[in-house]
């Protein structure tokens, strides 16, 4: 316990030496970022939303208490943000936050403790008419307290190892408690907050502008004096950079959009990749025949070639990395080596194959014919039919898929109108609490209906086991169990592909396209 | 005259109020959900909470009635209501788009006259020779070549000859006007073709028609000059079903326009249409569909002016 | 609007002109030449349809990442897709797709029009004012459009391999012109005396309209079948093409043609080229054939 917080103090301490350390330019203030965002916010309210619509144009307007940096193929770590620095007690259950101070709103007003607790009571305990997405993952969390202005206490009912992860997270916005008190509802519809970032202007469908926070409590930044989102069609997204309407789009594009503004743009612009904390899972309904069988759900599985097609899918489609059920590269998960060993990762494709079949025919299912449920959304889950489709045929099993409109997807999901489906894990943080959630036995979002208690247990240990060595074990016995149940398999986890002009500097590749947005440290070299 | 137009403008209202309700029940039996679809879009977890709060401030959790109401209220003052995804209203959404396609139409249908108009007539006065033929295979090939791929077909050329892309985006008329039409003219084509395609084959045949009539051939007989007869008489009359099939064909000029600006990734309604449909943006269809329904009955009604503008033989009662 | 459009065909004459000489066929193919090339044309991809296991050298849905957008050559005739999947397989498999899709719409929208607009002929009156006027609003829909919204309303209903709410789609639309052919062919017949005689007589409806009104319609309607199968694929392939139509990895041309084909204009241009020139060549053919038969069956109609 003492080296986690020890680790944590470290983090924090090392956010000031960060852009010394990795930077090899110093960076020059001024300039308006212009960059593109492929929907429009239904709401402004970060507690509310789910989207990177909101979060994109609104998260630079905001602070939280701690959040998230660093590359993700170097290292991210959670650093402070409104928190100068954090404690958690050693029965894990509070946290102790130290705030910066002078720390002011846009309007002037200053920031206290009491602002962190309004914050979190609305996500924890939102009033009728507020809207509070991730209430769930804050269920732990009992009492917020505030010794004094610069202090803030938070008491949990149980160790919950994800926790620092939610205080990360950034969907969790400070707002102004005493503008609560007015309207708990007013981050819906206006913008006032602590970040580096005013907000200047929204005109919907169009732009939204926002303006450099003079009194911003990082001294010196940001760097930009202002930024512009710009709400296009995805498809606008190569012509706009290349026209130069904007210079970048922080969600992701495909593997050939890519390959489109090199061609066009060669070294003018900036090209990250990196994974991405989302993936595709082939989800088998054991409620019927015969998947309720586990030689038929491993056969399935084994008879898909990961490794060998990964490179070549990632070609064509945002289907890259095989893994298991955390993402690949990050903490909990399983090594390569550990995977080899699972039904459905083998490398000896003939060889798995033929034991497939071997499967099939003792289950008594020679002549499988399949209901493959997809989504009709065409990147990637159509590249990942047609590729499972195939895989399958190999072993002389037939698929009728079947690409349902979201809403109907989803439904079929729920009533258990399938087969196998297609469906995927995403979320703003690798956590293993988090992507778990569709494989653990009982809940609502695990659509496989598959059960076995000591995945129940071991999800349960894993939450709340605040050691990450011991968190480790736990997870990646969990990962062994579930994916030898096969009640549902990893297909591949994501590539996320972000490409900027040059001239953007600061900007750092995280997993998710949720985080990293707050636009503090970035800036323009022109 | 007047009362015939008047009569016509009041029977369009049952038409345009039926296609507005057939829309609307229409695309609302559709199981799908636009507020689902716009959540989920991001494949982040979405709380049934969400959804019903966003379903709410779209007013989309009133009663189908109670919308349809709001529906027939607001098209009686000329309100279309806000596209579900975009939230602009229905009208700017239309409005900053209309243009583009609205220029490749023209576009589209002028390639067409110029191209049907010497063709047909070639065709006709050389009947069953091979000029004939050529021509009515250039205008059977014309049905049968998708729009779409004609477009495809046009940037691989121009990609395989002059290593040159079609430039991405659109520039205005007024801006630079050579840009502009260097923009637009391979989608003219792309659906001005097929559109040429028919209005040939019905000036032939109009034209076939018109010189076995008797006028023609009292002029032939006093030994007029054969070209002055095709000019002066029968190119007149013949010009009747051009001008009716430019009419008729709108609907596949649309049609075209859906499919090749999506190959020419042109911000137009076509575009724009599949965009709403493929989201279920209900509003947004609603409004196209009308829109669509309006020019196609305005445009049938000048047909018939113009026709019997140009026929004094047809009166129109 | 309705007198002006030059559509119905003059139906009594060609009613006596369904040939039932012996030599029919013959003698199409000597006055028809063009039309029995498309006939021709046809029985080719009749043949890719039934027998498209024997023809096609490929599985068209299996992948080959060895193969990946390899250019046109003696293994693969007209090359691969991103997939490595043999183009040329995919387009004697989508011959499948294209010939079901077009002949079944098309006789679905045919029969159900002919029938709604014989009815409304036939009965009149507030029958016949009410059909009128739907057809009107059916019409007003540009027939892309209208087969989009019911696409994206009714989902999928495979039937044997064939998504039958993707053929009602399409033969909507058709069902409007049918039934504006079909009621002024009934309404020319309804007016002859002998019908009247046959009213007079106590003769039921089913039997009027089976002995005197059917006979009278089928010219047209084998014309206009013809016809709609043309338009019918075409439909078909651009509702595949906006990703409304087939489902991946089915093999159709406009799917063929939809979507991440347009990436790779520089890399592999057959990618295009071959699907389009599969669904122009089946639509010409049906054309060629259609104008051919139309000409045939109804010499008045020749311009």
């Amino acid at each position: 316990m003492r080296q986690l917080f020890g680790l944590a103090l470290t983090a924090a301490a090392g956010l000031a030496l960060l852009p010394v350390a990795t930077m090899a330019q110093t960076p020059k203030s001024g300039g308006t970022l212009n960059f593109a965002v492929v929907a429009e916010p239904p709401t402004f309210d970060c507690h509310a939303t789910t989207t990177f619509a909101t979060i994109h144009p609104v998260r630079p307007h905001y602070s939280g208490l701690l959040r998230l940096s660093g590359d993700v193929n170097k290292k991210l770590a959670i650093v402070g943000d409104l928190a100068k620095s954090w404690e958690m007690s050693k029965d894990g259950l509070t946290y102790t936050f130290k705030l910066h101070e002078g720390v002011k709103f846009h309007d002037g007003s200053d920031f206290s403790s009491a602002d962190v607790k309004a914050s979190y009571e609305r996500i924890v305990n939102p009033p009728t008419g507020v809207v509070s997405a991730r209430k769930a993952l804050h269920t732990d969390i009992v009492a917020i307290e505030t010794p004094d202005k610069s202090t803030v206490v938070i008491k949990l009912k149980a160790p919950n190892a994800s926790m620092l992860n939610n205080f990360a997270s950034p969907f969790n916005c400070i707002y102004s408690a005493a503008k609560l008190k007015q309207n708990p509802n007013y981050p819906a519809t206006e913008i006032m907050g602590t970040g580096a970032f005013q907000f200047v202007n929204y005109t919907k469908g169009s732009v939204w502008e926002g303006k450099k926070f003079a009194n911003y409590f990082q001294k010196g930044k940001p760097y930009l004096d202002g930024y512009k989102a710009f709400f296009v069609k995805s498809s606008a997204v190569v012509p706009g950079i290349q026209g130069g309407q904007f210079d970048a789009e922080f969600r992701g594009r495909t593997p050939k959009e890519r390959d489109q503004l090199k061609a066009a743009m060669g070294d003018k612009i900036t090209i990250k990749e990196g994974p991405w904390t989302t993936n595709l899972i082939l989800v088998f309904n054991t409620k019927k025949k015969p998947f309720d069988d586990v030689r038929v759900r491993r056969a399935l599985t084994m008879a898909i070639d990961r490794w060998g097609s990964a490179p070549n899918l990632a070609k064509i489609s945002l289907m890259k990395f095989p893994g298991g059920f955390v993402r690949p590269g990050a903490e909990y998960a399983l090594s390569d080596a550990e995977l080899k060993k699972l039904p459905g990762f083998a490398t000896d494709m003939t060889k798995a194959r033929e034991e497939a079949k071997r499967l099939l025919k003792e289950a008594g299912v020679s002549n499988l014919k399949i209901a493959f449920l997809n989504r009709n959304v065409a990147e990637p889950y159509t590249p990942a039919g047609i590729f499972v489709v195939d895989q399958w045929k190999r072993i002389g099993v037939q698929a009728d898929h079947k690409q349902l409109e979201t809403k109907l997807y989803f439904d079929a999901f729920k009533k258990g109108d399938f087969d196998v489906g297609i469906n995927f894990i995403a979320d703003y943080i690798d956590d293993p609490s988090i992507h778990f959630l569709k494989v653990v036995p009982g809940t609502a979002v695990n659509y496989s209906g598959g059960d076995n208690p000591k995945l129940k247990e071991l999800f349960a240990q894993q939450s709340k086991q605040v050691d990450p060595a011991a968190r480790k074990k736990l997870t990646d016995e969990f990962q062994k169990i579930a994916i030898n149940d096969a009640h549902s398999a990893m297909l591949f986890w994501w590539q996320r592909i972000i490409v900027y002009n040059k001239k953007i500097k600061g900007w750092e590749l995280h997993a998710s396209h949720f985080t990293g947005q707050e636009l503090v440290d970035v800036w323009l070299d022109q | 005259m007047l009362t015939y137009l008047l009569r016509r403008l009041i029977l369009m209202v049952p038409t345009l109020i039926g296609v507005a309700v057939v829309t609307f029940f229409l695309i609302r039996v559709v199981p799908g959900d636009p507020v689902v679809v716009k959540l989920r879009a991001d494949g982040a977890a979405v709380t049934e909470e969400t959804i019903q709060a966003e379903r709410k401030r779209l007013g989309l959790d009133k009663p189908l009635m109670v919308q349809f109401k709001d529906y027939m209220v607001g098209l009686a003052t000329l309100d279309l209501g806000r596209s579900l995804w975009t939230e602009n209203t229905v009208a700017s959404e239309i409005a900053t788009r209309f243009p583009v396609s609205l220029q490749i139409a023209i576009m589209a249908t002028i390639i067409a006259v110029l191209i049907a108009v010497p063709l047909g007539t070639l065709s006709a006065l050389y009947r069953d020779t091979w000029i004939d033929y050529l021509v009515r295979i250039v205008a059977v090939s014309g049905l049968a070549i998708p729009s779409f791929w004609l477009g495809m077909l046009m940037i691989l050329g121009s990609l395989a000859l002059f290593n040159w892309l079609p430039p991405i985006g659109y520039v205005s008329f007024f801006e630079n006007p050579v840009a502009n039409i260097v923009g637009l003219i391979m989608p003219a084509v792309s659906v001005g073709y097929r559109y040429a395609a028919v209005a040939t084959r019905m000036m032939r045949s109009a034209l076939l028609e018109v010189l076995r009539e008797d006028y023609i051939r009292t002029a032939r007989a006093k030994g007029v000059f054969r070209q002055l007869v095709v000019r002066r008489h029968a190119l007149s009359n013949a010009m009747l079903p051009v001008v009716t099939v430019v009419g008729l064909e709108f609907a596949f000029l649309i049609g075209g326009l859906v499919v090749t600006e999506q190959v020419f990734n042109i911000n137009g309604i076509g575009k724009l249409f599949v965009d709403a449909t493929t989201r279920g943006d209900f509003t947004l269809i609603q409004g196209l569909i009308l829109l669509i329904a309006v020019i196609f009955v305005v445009v049938n009604l000048v047909v018939d002016l113009l026709y019997a503008a140009l026929d004094p033989r047809i009166r129109l009662s | 609007m309705a007198n002006l459009a030059p559509t119905a065909p003059s139906t009594a004459a060609a009613a006596d002109a369904i040939p039932r000489r012996p030599n029919a066929i013959l003698q199409f193919i000597r006055q028809q030449p063009l039309g029995f090339a498309g006939f021709l044309v046809i029985l080719l991809y009749v043949a890719f349809a039934v027998g498209a296991i024997w023809i096609a050298p490929y599985d068209p849905e299996a992948i080959d990442f060895s193969a990946m957008l390899a250019a046109p050559s003696p293994e693969h005739l007209m090359g691969t897709d991103q997939y490595g999947r043999d183009v040329f397989s995919r387009i004697v498999y989508g011959a499948r797709t294209a010939l079901a899709v077009g002949i079944l719409s098309s006789l679905v929208g045919c029969s159900i029009g002919a029938l709604v607009g014989a009815a409304s002929g036939y009965f009149g009156g507030w029958i016949d004012t009410g059909i009128q006027r739907v057809v009107d609003i059916m019409l007003s829909f540009p027939i892309i459009v209208l087969a989009m919204v019911v696409v994206a309303v009714l989902g999928k209903w495979p039937v044997l391999g064939v998504d039958m709410n993707l053929v009602i789609a399409i033969a909507l639309p058709f069902m409007p012109k049918m039934a504006r052919v079909a009621r002024s062919s009934t309404l020319a017949i309804a007016q002859m005396p002998y019908i009247d005689a046959a009213r007079a007589g106590g003769y039921s409806h089913t039997r009027i309209v089976l002995r005197h009104i059917v006979p009278n319609i089928v010219a047209p309607y084998l014309i206009m079948v013809t016809a709609f199968i043309a338009q019918a694929i075409l439909l078909e392939a651009s509702l595949s093409f906006l990703g409304l139509g087939v489902t991946e990895p089915t093999a159709a041309w406009g799917l063929m043609l939809s979507g991440k084909s347009a990436d790779f204009y520089r890399e592999a241009p057959w990618m295009i080229l071959f699907p389009g020139l599969a669904i122009t060549l089946a639509v010409f053919a049906f054309n060629l054939f259609g104008d051919s038969l139309r000409d045939w069956l109804d010499p008045k109609m020749k311009g």
